[in-house]
């Protein structure tokens, strides 16, 4: 957060000066972009909404709520660990394997949780099992891989897996 | 608004964007997704995902009990952010409003109006922040309270108030996040109030302060050019160089820091000195104008030092120089009309970090952006270039979900091809089975409700097994015949029959808690057959639900996103026609402005090297003529370094 704001104010506070130095953009190509800049924030919204739309849809049709499985990946929070990829089985079956950027792995080290998988299972007793790869941070390669069994019900099934140099855990979401 | 507060406010207006909230302890999957998208940049996706769990969660009807209520304040907060993050300012304001007007504690309420208050000041909506910034009262989060008084100082100076500026950027001095840029908008708060002699002091402190962060390394450089400046302004070459070295030789002001050292040299006739500066910029990026600029400086100092030789020298790669570069200026604005400018803009692998701007020039294939790293720089083409990248995200999504709908009409026929001949048999079996179904559930209950009664009002008869009852009806319709029967056989008959009964009913009475344990346990195991009979029913239920609603009902929806989709698309496509017009419009301008300033430099260079050629050949021989001297003094760039 800290270097986000860094870099804004010197991006920015260097902007002002080179701004000035450039005598850029007369008062009526100002004023053009200020209106188109409105109109842009008014479609962002219009699509926006069909997104929204779209989506529920998309759940409706493909993911009905009495089969609807989503899994999700958090990182353990302060984890030193380098996560390189991660691999899910459904009932011994491949559903998801995802190599992570360091984009994607940063995002997921600042909180974020990824739904890596979402699918259909019919309701009652299933086993997952999640695979990890990556580097601790003493350099040296770490892969794990943990098995768990789960009840899917009538109402969509939420699995939280958190993962983390010393652990490989199934949440309670 | 005065220049300076307009440099201090668009200093301000990025830092105000704040950073994605993180997410510890979350007990929401969805709301980590969005944060998990935000993270990344992914606001778009963010913003959907979030919205759609906060209208989920408004829906609901105890909200206590669904997980976004642990962030719902978090969440709110997070909604306007990634609008803001998103340029979407008008409903970042409006989601922070909703915030500010809510039933929420004194430090929500405050942190609020300081999001509303940023929001207002980044569109020079300097009356409104403070407006905003007035409704701040009571607790404020200790990790905001310094940029509260920041955002202050700065609306205070938008709105031409540098005393009430200054009087709050004093007691930031010390604020360890605001390093840096506190000092010098103290500096810049006191020079608008006119107090140049305190504010040259602030500003020195401000470009001596010891950092390390790149951030407050480029105020310190930007303070030492500034105090540059005004003691070139004021004659002070000496003082003016001194701070002019203070700038470091390798950030963004650098440039302008060695050209400037040069002029300062030159305007105390230290001609010798300015070489040193000068030469060091003359060998640097060729498309900076500060670099152009040092290309015919530089040969002016040593024709000054009677170096004519080598002033023609340098006087004739700068022609050839300049030769080069209009070349390249038209190279560009040929490629810009031709509208590759912006094919290379929307370049997905170049916007990949944060300095993908900078990136643009090591593009072979894209001379035209070599001239416009000011103009891509500058916040309000920025703000453009933005906006054109987001449409064009925008049409790809659009693209994306028109064949998403085809699929999906697709899925829907072959649904309904299935289902259409197979359920109407499947719901004729099952009305009969229901039926069977109703009658055994019917008799379940009368059998409960017996059974229940027996408890408050025993009768034994009625747990009689059959072989029993036969032998009670048995027994009465004996009773019956020996009503009428007379004699001595009649009467031992009769006494026979009554022990018999009386055995029977002797039996029926000892047995009868027995009996009425077993039945209901009978009546329990029925019950979990009727369980297992009821959950198959429901799963039934369910899945021939789920059959038709896997295919009907979708068509009206699929029109309506189908018609809302092309609409918002041509929408898109207009106005990323008008945004990319103007942007190449604007470019081509400020295309045009470099052209010209090439021009007079390659004027003058013309000149200058067949004089210099001249006076180097009449300095071997003949003594210089008056008019040489004359065309020599021409020379000097039309710069002038100011």
């Amino acid at each position: 957060m800290r270097n986000l704001k860094q870099f804004w104010l010197v991006m920015t506070a260097t902007l002002g000066v080179l701004a000035s130095g450039a005598g850029f953009a007369e008062a009526s190509y100002r004023e053009q972009m200020k209106g188109l800049d409105e109109q842009v924030q008014e479609v962002k919204s219009d699509v926006l909404s069909i997104a929204a739309e779209l989506a529920r849809l998309e759940e409706r049709l493909l993911y009905p709520s009495n089969t609807h499985l989503a899994v999700f990946i958090a990182l353990a929070e302060r984890d030193t660990l380098r996560l390189d990829a991660v691999q899910v089985q459904i009932d011994g079956q491949q559903v998801a394997h995802s190599i992570y950027s360091f984009k994607e792995l940063e995002a997921l080290q600042k909180g974020g949780v990824q739904r890596i998988y979402t699918g259909n299972v019919p309701t009652g007793e299933h086993q997952i099992e999640v695979t990890i790869a990556g580097k601790l941070d003493t350099g040296k390669e770490y892969t794990r891989t943990e098995r768990f069994a789960f009840n899917k019900g009538i109402e969509p099934k939420l699995l939280g897996v958190t993962l983390g140099s010393s652990q490989l855990q199934l949440g309670d979401w | 608004m005065p220049r300076a507060a307009l440099i201090v406010g668009l200093g301000l207006a990025g830092a105000l964007a704040a950073a994605p909230c993180a997410g510890k302890d979350l007990r929401d999957l969805y709301f980590g997704e969005a944060l998990y998208n935000a993270n990344q940049g992914h606001y778009f996706e963010a913003l959907e995902r979030l919205d759609a769990e906060l209208a989920l969660h408004g829906g609901v009807d105890e909200p206590q009990r669904d997980s976004l209520h642990f962030h719902i304040g978090e969440a709110q907060f997070s909604v306007g952010d990634f609008e803001l993050y998103y340029r979407m300012h008008l409903r970042a304001g409006r989601a922070i409003k909703a915030v500010l007007e809510g039933a929420v504690d004194e430090a929500v309420r405050n942190e609020a109006a300081y999001r509303l208050a940023r929001i207002h000041f980044q569109k020079d909506q300097a009356a409104d922040a403070l407006i905003a910034l007035d409704r701040i009262s009571g607790k404020v989060p200790v990790v905001i309270r310094d940029d509260v008084e920041f955002l202050r100082a700065n609306v205070y100076m938008a709105l031409g108030r540098p005393a009430e500026a200054a009087a709050v950027l004093k007691r930031l001095q010390s604020a360890q996040s605001l390093s840096g840029f506190a000092a010098y908008n103290l500096g810049i708060a006191m020079l608008q109030e006119g107090h140049e002699k305190d504010a040259i002091a602030q500003l020195d402190k401000a470009g001596q302060l010891k950092l390390s962060d790149a951030g407050p390394l480029a105020i310190r450089d930007k303070s030492n050019m500034l105090l540059g400046k005004l003691a070139l302004e004021s004659t002070d070459f000496t003082r003016a160089q001194l701070f002019f070295d203070r700038v470091s030789l390798d950030g963004p002001f650098s440039n302008q820091a060695l050209l400037s050292a040069g002029w300062a040299d030159v305007s105390s006739q230290n001609f010798e000195r300015a070489v040193v500066p000068w030469s060091i910029l003359a060998k640097r990026e060729v498309t900076d104008s500060a670099v152009q600029e040092a290309l015919l400086a530089l040969p002016y100092a040593y024709s000054k030092l009677n170096v004519h030789g080598r002033a023609a020298v340098l006087y004739g790669d700068a022609l050839q120089s300049f030769g080069d570069e209009l070349n390249k200026v038209d190279a560009s604005m040929k490629s810009i009309a031709e509208g590759r400018f912006l094919k290379a803009l929307v370049r997905g692998e170049i916007q990949e970090d944060k300095g993908w701007v900078i990136r643009l020039r090591t593009l072979p294939d894209a001379p035209e952006t070599f001239y416009l790293m000011q103009l891509m720089a500058s916040h309000d083409f920025q703000t453009a270039l933005q906006n054109y990248l987001d449409l064009e995200e925008l049409r790809k999504k659009m693209a994306g979900w028109q064949k998403s709908l085809d699929s999906f009409e697709d899925m829907i026929r072959l649904r309904k091809q299935n289902y259409d001949p197979l359920l109407p048999g499947i719901d004729a079996q099952f009305r009969e089975l229901d039926a069977q179904i109703r009658l055994r559930m019917e008799q379940r209950n009368h059998l409960q409700q017996r059974l229940h009664q027996l408890l408050i009002e025993p009768r034994p008869d009625l747990l009689a097994t059959a072989d029993e009852r036969i032998v009670l009806e048995s027994i009465r319709g004996i009773e019956e015949q020996l009503q009428k029967a007379k004699g001595s056989d009649a009467e031992q008959l009769r006494q026979r029959l009554r022990h018999v009964k009386g055995v029977l009913t002797w039996t029926l009475y000892t047995t009868y808690p027995e009996r009425l344990t077993e039945a209901h346990e009978h009546l329990n195991a029925l019950n979990a057959d009727v369980a297992v009979l009821t959950k198959q029913y429901q799963q039934f239920v369910r899945s021939r639900q789920a059959a038709a609603h896997s295919y009907l009902g979708y068509d009206d929806t699929i029109d309506r996103l189908r018609t809302r989709a092309a609409e918002s698309l041509e929408t898109v496509n207009q106005l990323m026609a008008k945004q990319g017009h103007l942007i190449e419009t604007v470019a081509i301008d400020e295309l045009k402005n470099r052209r010209a300033r090439l021009e007079v430099y390659q004027t003058q260079a013309r000149y200058a090297v067949a004089d210099s050629y001249d006076r180097a050949a009449k300095a071997q021989g003949t003594p210089t003529s008056e008019q040489a001297t004359q065309t020599s003094e021409n020379a000097a760039p039309a710069g002038g370094g100011h």
